[in-house]
């Protein structure tokens, strides 16, 4: 079975036990959709990489300019850095482009918070190592202040244990993923190494159906 | 509206968790389908789940294709999978090489990849090419039952047929060619149920608007959406597929109609229909595909046909309609942890709250797109331009969904109707819907449009889209302002 390790941030603490921290960025915004995590102009690439260098485009530069940030956006805020982008709710909604995932992943995030993601968005996460974890509004709004109010603040996201935790204040929750997927994240294992193993059941069931 | 917004709140909470629940006994349409199609279940997990049919275009399929090639597979079942060229291809001139370099290098890739894995190809130049969400239908690939998906999150267009269908990301289109299956966790189930008739001058994008308004961009996602009542049942196949089509902007999984008669008439005698022996086995296993009387839905939300109005979206998701005689909600009416939002929203749409939206000045009309670029649609705009001419300032643009519906407008003299009313008919493709190619909408300039999304520079960077129907689109090209349709329908034309 092949793995991605490379891809894994969960293991890149010295436990080794899916355990995950960081500084955040949060981006407050709700119903935030696919087409500004990177604009439609920007797939036309053939392979999977580049895409960070896109990411919220029209929101980072004045006139699709590089060279004029808009400095009022956080991505371009010196004071706000991590792998933990922290949204909105309703994160990822409208088009299916799994650009976004991979934009938010080469951009250097790990892990996506937020109270709410649209299906599309969540599964095409999962499947490139993007954790997304999804915690109650008061948790988002509460992570929002804490940030605002000390920007170093460190969350602590643990996969093994389903838990995030502001490590400031000790606020902890714990958020769902499915034992599947989460085997998968934790081991580097895509959805592919599964399936092509079942070949023979596929076959099966295409006669049966039949 | 905002009052009914809170009066009806859906029958549980909105969780965005998917539920696994075990399979039913097939209660409802959805179950019916589902049931029919897991291969696997995995305890605690998602069910390997089995698609029928794989349409694929030239964005979101290369890196699949690259993966494939990676990995030492084939593609397991080519003969299951559709191809077109629909999301950057140029709406003028298409027997010349596509001028934009990266937009001719996804097209020439997606040749290169059907020629190398086997996959039939309805390209740039051929018949049947369009987008991938009108030919599928149109060619009668899409029927009853099936599983359906494409890397395109308007695939819920063919739940219209009775058909679990939708959008998939690129890893998911890789599995699909390496296996024909996806790892699927059942999604909750959710019923609209639309009675009664609707009023002059409303369509089916209306109702979908509308509901939209009602329940949010948000509202549906982690469900299935199953639309039903008799104002559904009232309605074309094209325009139930309007509605399904949109489903996804409630963020629903999939939305499903289930399939009648009109479905049936609609289906016989397509190209890719099944003939003599096989329809008749076809119907009969079609004709059971309906939820039971006792069927159970997670949610369900009743709607009255006559309280809906011609829609008109103010804001830049779909869910931020209103009747055309509305107006942009007032900061009051907004609840304080969606105030920023919402005011972001309409400073980049240039209104203030308050405003109304009719009478406001439109400079670019789009009609087109998978949702509303089919023969009716164009039928609809032609029947109220027809001796009509454009507003001097407007620019219109009316691009078929497809080779076919291009040519039947032709065919019908749609395309002389167009043309003394001063709109451009184009040649197929996704266009101005997401501006991938040329057919962007210029910075500043607002867009009354026939298509699926208002969201932020969707049509171009900093364009302002107006969503609405083919024929509010139609009467707004005329007059260059947005109308209440229903005072025109009746005026003689001028």
């Amino acid at each position: 079975m092949s793995t991605n390790k490379d891809k894994l941030a969960f293991q890149i603490t010295p436990s080794g036990d899916g355990g995950f921290t960081s500084t955040v960025v949060p981006l407050q915004d709700e119903n935030v959709d696919t087409d500004q995590i990177i604009p439609a102009r920007f797939l036309k690439g053939t392979t999977r990489d580049g895409f960070g260098k896109n990411l919220f485009r029209d929101w980072r530069y004045v006139n699709d300019d590089e060279s004029t940030p808009k400095e009022d956006f956080v991505l371009n805020n010196p004071t706000y850095s991590g792998k933990i982008l922290v949204a909105g709710k309703n994160f990822g909604c409208g088009s299916s482009r799994e650009h976004a995932a991979w934009a938010i992943k080469d951009y250097g995030f790990d892990v996506v918070v937020s109270s709410f993601f649209a299906d599309i968005f969540k599964n095409n996460s999962l499947n490139n190592f993007l954790l997304p974890v999804t915690v109650s509004d008061e948790f988002l709004q509460k992570i929002f202040a804490e940030v605002e109010n000390d920007p170093t603040t460190l969350l602590e996201v643990n996969l093994t244990e389903q838990t995030i935790k502001i490590a400031s204040t000790g606020d902890t929750q714990s958020f769902d993923i499915n034992n599947y997927k989460k085997t998968c994240l934790l081991n580097g294992y895509d959805d592919i190494d599964y399936l092509i193993n079942m070949e023979e059941e596929i076959e099966t069931f295409e006669k049966t159906k039949a | 509206m905002l009052v009914t917004k809170n009066l009806i709140l859906m029958s549980d909470n909105k969780n965005n968790e998917i539920a696994n629940t075990p399979l039913g006994d097939g209660g409802t349409l959805f179950e019916k389908i589902w049931a029919t199609h897991v291969v696997k279940e995995i305890e605690a997990g998602p069910s390997v789940f089995y698609i029928d049919k794989h349409l694929i275009h030239e964005v979101t399929s290369p890196q699949a294709f690259a993966g494939l090639e990676k990995r030492g597979l084939k593609v397991f079942r080519p003969q299951q999978i559709v191809a077109t060229a629909d999301h950057n291809v140029p709406t003028l001139n298409q027997h010349l090489p596509i001028k934009e370099a990266l937009s001719r290098l996804q097209v020439e890739k997606l040749k290169e990849n059907c020629e190398k894995f086997g996959i039939e190809l309805y390209g740039l130049g051929h018949p049947y090419q369009g987008i991938v969400h009108v030919i599928g239908p149109e060619l009668g690939i899409t029927q009853p039952g099936m599983t359906i998906v494409c890397g395109d999150s308007h695939t819920s267009t063919h739940g219209a047929f009775g058909t679990i269908s939708f959008g998939i990301g690129t890893s998911e289109v890789e599995m699909v060619m390496a296996t024909q299956c996806l790892m699927q966790s059942k999604p909750k189930l959710m019923r609209i149920n639309v009675d009664g008739e609707l009023n002059k001058g409303v369509v089916s994008k209306d109702i979908v608007l509308y509901i939209l308004s009602l329940i949010s961009a948000s509202g549906a996602t982690g469900y299935a959406v199953e639309f039903a009542g008799s104002a559904i049942r009232n309605l074309s196949m094209e325009a139930r597929m309007t509605i399904c089509n949109m489903s996804i902007e409630m963020g629903a999984r999939c939305g499903l109609i289930a399939p009648d008669e009109t479905t049936f008439n609609y289906i016989k005698g397509r190209t890719f229909a099944p003939k003599e022996a096989e329809w008749d086995k076809a119907l009969a296993y079609w004709k059971t595909l309906f939820s039971d009387d006792d069927a159970v839905f997670d949610s369900e939300i009743n709607i009255d046909a006559a309280d809906i109005e011609p829609m008109i979206t103010y804001g830049t998701n779909p869910g931020m309609g209103i009747g055309v005689t509305g107006h942009v909600p007032v900061l009051n009416e907004i609840n304080e942890q969606e105030k920023p939002s919402f005011e972001k929203s309409i400073q980049y749409m240039g209104l203030q709250p308050g405003e109304n939206i009719k009478g406001h000045k439109v400079d670019y009309v789009f009609i087109g797109s998978c949702t509303n670029s089919r023969i009716e649609d164009l039928r609809m705009v032609a029947s109220y331009v027809k001796g009509k001419k454009k507003a001097d300032d407007v620019e219109v643009w009316v691009v078929p969904g497809s080779k076919q519906v291009e040519l039947q407008a032709i065919s019908e003299g749609i395309d002389k109707v167009f043309l003394e009313a001063g709109f451009q008919l184009r040649q197929p493709g996704c266009s101005a819907c997401l501006g991938m190619n040329e057919d962007k909408i210029p910075a500043g300039k607002y867009c009354i449009s026939t298509s699926n999304r208002n969201f932020e520079g969707r049509q171009g960077p900093n364009a302002r889209t107006f969503l609405a129907s083919p024929l509010s689109a139609a009467a707004a090209a005329i007059s260059g302002k947005v109308e209440d349709v229903r005072e025109l329908l009746d005026a003689p034309n001028p």
